[in-house]
């Protein structure tokens, strides 16, 4: 019998706040997540006493105590946590359902709560001025921000494979698109266009604005069971089919344009292990939740994936590629981290879910299937989820 | 005297030989006292052998340009200043895996102003000065085309 989590577990809640960019929400992150947490408690139809798995991300400003004692949790038996902000999405829930398959919990929840509309709350304005770690190597030299990052990577991309900027733009494009679908979208009834986005400002050459993700505040968390506990409480199951982490050899995190082959990124390792756990291959995938904080990260995770070849990425996302309505895999379908918030991805997580119960404002036809991603460029991590 | 940049902490054992380098008029690589293999960045095991040997080479400071960006604001104040700058990875001659970041300066007084962005190209051959901040000399890239 080959070893795996294959179906063993599901999603069976979920839970959110409001996602906010502008003015931010008025609670404190630790209320926001116990909010969270609890709208996917009661989605679930489960009782808060049952929980005794938690999976929580790196980064989290109130940890598994207070989120215990707060919603009046049971003895918990499982707690862990996932690093590398943007990559740990997958990872938490992950972790959740490996937990719960391999009996050292029943009931478990991972979460995600983020204070990050105010911009004094940047990460890289808060750098120390003496650094003893990796990013000695570019903040010196002016590479101060995730973006200039990116930037260096995507320029070398646009060179290699002669991508557009056109090309670029059909990711936020699309993704605006679909958040213009979904009232819950902090960008929600605001267009974007081609000229637009070839207008707007620079941030980091070759990405402009628009290439950016947002910054938000806000909490989702997902309820995780056993399939046969599943099949007894109110919602659909959304099994976990495969998981993955991945971490290539002789990584180097957000700066690859130090390794050998920078072009080949952390979702090219976690392919290859969540396809050997799957009974789906890219080509029965029904739609993908990828993770967007720069809109480059989306043609780099189609061929990681293997929805395409090595840089055909970007010609991928063209005549309208990634959109829900006639995409060849539609994406993001309530506007990612570019157009619905910046959650480090759990969002994408949420409308995986969404799809898979028939519940998403850009519902694909009999969606049966979703992969769902976290950060390219960070150890990441995936999952295929299914109905 | 402080000036907003973002500088290396010079007390570590593993990483000062670059940085002592760069103060010296030099760019040093960290090579395997064992097998001789160069690597980028610097830390303390051998990903080929596994030895903790460390060594530095003194290369020629000659590469060419891999990829770069400009960086436009929100910035630090300091980079603020000088901005929209351009900052590129370089290949070195000796050995193109190895890449090293670095500002693009041009003009009499190598600053980030001598540099039209637009004539800036992957491929194009630099090589490295230096330029010191607070007590710490860091690596920059001029070449033929912003003399």
């Amino acid at each position: 019998m080959t070893r795996s989590i294959r179906d063993q577990t599901a999603i069976v809640g979920i839970g959110q706040t409001p996602l906010v960019s502008k003015g931010g929400l008025p609670e404190d992150e630790l209320t926001l997540a116990c909010l969270a947490i609890s709208a996917a408690i009661d989605d679930a139809g489960v009782s808060p006493a049952e929980v005794d798995g938690l999976a929580l991300f790196d980064m989290e400003a109130k940890r598994e105590v207070e989120v215990a004692r707060n919603l009046g949790l049971g003895d918990i038996t499982f707690f862990a946590e996932v690093g590398y902000g943007g990559g740990a999405a997958c990872g938490t829930v992950g972790h959740a359902a490996m937990a719960v398959a391999a009996g050292q919990c029943d009931v478990a929840v991972a979460w995600r709560a983020r204070k990050r509309a105010d911009k004094r709350t940047r990460v890289w304005s808060q750098s120390p001025k003496r650094l003893d770690d990796p990013d000695q190597w570019t903040r010196p030299a002016g590479l101060l921000r995730p973006v200039d990052e990116i930037a260096m990577l995507t320029r070398r991309y646009m060179h290699e494979y002669g991508v557009t900027r056109e090309q670029l733009a059909n990711v936020p494009l699309a993704f605006r698109r679909h958040a213009n679908r979904n009232p819950k979208a902090a960008m929600y009834g605001r267009e974007l266009d081609l000229e637009t986005y070839l207008s707007a400002r620079w941030i980091s050459e070759p990405l402009c604005l628009y290439d950016n993700c947002l910054e938000s505040d806000g909490a989702l968390a997902v309820v995780v069971t056993s399939a046969e506990r599943a099949r007894d409480l109110p919602r659909k199951p959304v099994y976990v089919h495969a998981y993955a982490q991945g971490l290539p050899r002789q990584h180097q995190t957000m700066s690859s344009f130090f390794c050998e082959d920078p072009l080949r990124g952390p979702s090219h390792a976690a392919a290859r292990r969540l396809w050997a756990n799957s009974d789906f291959a890219p080509k029965d995938i029904s739609c993908a939740q990828i993770y967007d904080a720069f809109s480059p990260l989306i043609p780099l995770s189609l061929e990681g994936y293997g929805f395409c070849e090595r840089g055909e990425g970007a010609a991928f996302t063209e005549d309208g590629g990634l959109e829900w309505d006639r995409g060849r895999l539609p994406v993001n379908t309530s506007g990612g981290s570019l157009s619905e918030a910046y959650v480090h991805g759990f969002n994408h997580v949420l409308e995986a879910v969404r799809q898979l119960r028939g519940e998403s404002t850009c519902q694909v036809p009999n969606a049966s299937s979703c992969l769902v991603t976290s950060g390219e460029c960070v150890p990441t991590s995936a999952l295929v989820l299914r109905s | 005297m402080e000036t907003g940049w973002i500088l290396p902490d010079l007390s570590s054992e593993v990483t000062r030989g670059f940085w002592d380098g760069c103060a010296a008029g030099e760019l040093r690589i960290q090579t395997c006292g064992s097998c001789g293999a160069m690597r980028m960045p610097p830390r303390p095991m051998c990903p080929a052998c596994r030895s903790v040997a460390r060594d530095w080479k003194t290369v020629s400071g000659e590469g060419r340009i891999w990829s770069f960006v400009v960086a436009h604001p929100p910035l630090l104040p300091a980079y603020a200043e000088i901005a929209p700058y351009p900052v590129v990875t370089v290949a070195l001659a000796e050995d193109p895996t190895i890449r090293i970041v670095g500002g693009l300066v041009g003009g009499p007084n190598l600053t980030a102003d001598g540099v039209d962005p637009a004539t800036i190209e992957i491929g194009d051959p630099v090589r490295v000065v230096f330029a010191q901040i607070e007590d710490v000399t860091v690596p920059r890239w001029t070449g033929p085309k912003w003399a």
